[in-house]
């Protein structure tokens, strides 16, 4: 009893301390107001109900009934395609995801070693792929199944193949060419973080390196760069795993939706499939649950490996 | 003696003393190899806008125009002029709602991120895991909740509903935070000490050090608002944005293909010029507070 009591007791005592540090820290808190009042409105309420729409089943006419974890339920044990759909995400985000930010990364770090004008030019180039919107739809041409695709026309003339290769409704390269043009998006928000992070870094820190007798670009990059990095670091990763996870655009435009025999059904797609198409917003709340469980996990994990870096 | 000042002349200049001469070529090398791989878009976007009808569907495809022309242009011109709603006011809905949410969301946005960043008080590490998760919860979903929230307040069918959200996107205080972390305290603590508020201290020492983070912003809350079709929330033709407009254009299938084409080279000259202009600005900036920790 006199454990609880004291547990109690020191509880009170935090929680009187910080009243008073809250007291104190009232201009903070009048700079975050405006922030926080509409994130709790616009981001953290339709979140919550979300979640909370997803033990119900609703579809939007009628009022949502609750069926406590059917939903969940049906998803793992009777939902074939979403089983498909997880694997699918699965690779991708495996292979996109740490290729996409190593390579953001990297491309950021040596486009930094440019003379200044060549580095703008070297940006816009990088970049160019995410700010023309959705220009990824010529990769629809590109990849198209009739002789009139870039890639078919290519490979006839070369006598490699004798009739076009049908790459975005054959199942057997469908999920490939996703993941190609995932990869070639995904130098975005990371890439330009990163360009802005190495900006930040104060010039005096590497002259010191030289001084201290660090050898050569990597030794610079592990004991200077990356431990100045690391918030951005961690940014970068934090926007990789929500967009690696979250690939649909680009399947959906591609191959078509639903894609031929689901083979480039992600879990986004399914939910747009039982969110927009046949409105089960329960079910589909459901999938978005399962999702954010995942991503928050991941970034659980990496957040652990980076703190790591340049130790 | 000769051989030295030969050797001088053919030296290339290296860009920083400890780098290897294999390295800065081998760098080089790659950067070329995957810009040509990324320029692609761009090169073919510009291409097709000028492409006549003939040469859109031509067999073998070719990249490079032949004979440019400035027909679709001029038919995306004719359709315009033939829309119902002037087409001036489209425009002028999507910069609009563009330049009011980007500087909204800077300034709430950098706010935020400042205090979090700079003090510890409580609730505040709480808040910002908060806003990180958030990041992860896929937007398809919360768009029902989000039209009742609306409708809620009664901003269904106004600028308001697409504006105000925006200004809360959890990715731009994300970024502001972690870019503000590298602010020497130091610089925060002399402004005090000199007698400087702390709205003084956001705004003339803390904003003008992390302009590379701010201009970045920029460029993602541009690039975002201004793609925004605002198909859920917006219903009247004098309130709908250009690419709700312009895709209303492209419905008109595939005899539009060439109007398609100068569409989206119209649609990104925006976002593409905000970017130059703000990269160009955040490389210039070189970091040296000038303070020792």
């Amino acid at each position: 009893m006199s454990v609880l009591k004291s547990y109690i007791q020191i509880k009170k005592r935090n929680a009187s301390i910080s009243w008073k540090i809250a007291k104190k820290s009232k201009t903070y808190y009048l700079f975050l107001a405006p922030y926080a009042t509409l994130f709790f409105l616009f981001y953290v309420v339709p979140v919550v109900v979300s979640v909370f729409l997803s033990f119900t089943y609703y579809n939007v006419l009628e009022p949502a009934e609750f069926i406590g974890f059917q939903n969940y339920i049906n998803l793992i044990l009777a939902d074939d395609v979403f089983l498909i759909a997880v694997k699918n995400t699965f690779l991708i985000a495996v292979i996109t995801g740490p290729i996409g930010y190593l390579a953001a990364f990297l491309f950021a770090w040596f486009i930094n070693e440019l003379p200044r004008y060549l580095k703008a030019f070297a940006v816009v180039i990088f970049y160019a792929p995410t700010i023309s919107g959705q220009v990824y739809l010529i990769w629809s041409i590109i990849f198209s199944g009739d002789a009139y695709g870039y890639i078919n026309a290519f490979l006839l003339n070369l006598g490699i193949i004798n009739e076009p290769v049908l790459w975005l409704t054959n199942p057997q390269y469908m999920l490939t060419v996703v993941i190609i043009v995932t990869l070639w998006m995904s130098l975005g928000t990371g890439f330009l973080a990163f360009v802005a992070g190495l900006q930040g870094i104060d010039q005096s820190q590497y002259e010191a390196g030289y001084i201290d007798g660090i050898k050569n670009r990597w030794q610079e990059l592990w004991y200077i760069t990356l431990p100045n990095m690391k918030p951005m670091l961690l940014f970068g990763a934090v926007m990789t795993i929500t967009q690696s996870f979250g690939v649909a655009d680009v399947p959906m435009a591609l191959t078509g939706f639903p894609s031929t025999d689901y083979a480039t059904q992600t879990v986004v797609t399914h939910l747009i499939d039982y969110g927009s198409v046949r409105f089960e917003m329960g079910y589909a709340a459901a999938i978005a649950t399962i999702l954010f469980i995942t991503m928050i996990l991941c970034n659980k994990v990496i957040q652990a490996f980076l703190r790591r870096v340049g130790t | 003696m000769e051989k030295i000042a030969m050797k001088k002349k053919f030296r290339i200049k290296k860009s920083k003393p400890n780098r290897s001469f294999g390295g800065d070529l081998g760098i080089n090398f790659i950067l070329i190899f995957f810009g040509l791989f990324m320029a692609f878009p761009l090169v073919y976007a510009i291409n097709s806008a000028f492409k006549p009808l003939d040469e859109i569907f031509i067999y073998p495809p070719r990249l490079f125009v032949r004979n440019p022309t400035m027909n679709n242009f001029q038919d995306l011109l004719v359709i315009m002029g033939k829309s119902w709603v002037p087409f001036t006011r489209y425009l002028f809905n999507t910069v609009f709602i563009t330049s009011l949410g980007t500087a909204g969301h800077l300034l709430i946005a950098s706010m935020g991120a400042y205090v979090l960043a700079k003090y510890e008080f409580p609730g505040g590490k709480a808040f910002f895991n908060l806003v990180v998760v958030a990041l992860m919860f896929s937007g398809y979903v919360t768009a029902i909740p989000n039209y009742l929230l609306m409708s809620k307040i009664g901003w269904v069918d106004t600028y308001w509903a697409i504006i105000v959200p925006s200004f809360a996107s959890p990715m731009g205080l994300f970024l502001m935070k972690q870019y503000m972390e590298g602010v020497p305290d130091v610089l925060i603590e002399a402004a005090k000490i000199d007698g400087a508020k702390e709205w003084r201290i956001f705004s003339r020492i803390v904003l003008p050090v992390v302009k590379p983070a701010w201009l970045t912003l920029m460029i993602f809350s541009v690039q975002g608002l201004w793609n925004t079709r605002a198909s859920n929330f917006i219903y009247s033709e004098e309130l709908k944005t250009l690419p709700y407009a312009l895709q209303q254009i492209l419905a008109g299938g595939i005899a539009r293909a060439g109007v398609g084409s100068a569409v989206s080279l119209v649609m990104m000259t925006v976002p593409i010029a905000v970017f130059i202009i703000a990269e160009s600005n955040i490389l210039e900036t070189m970091a040296s507070s000038g303070i020792k920790d």
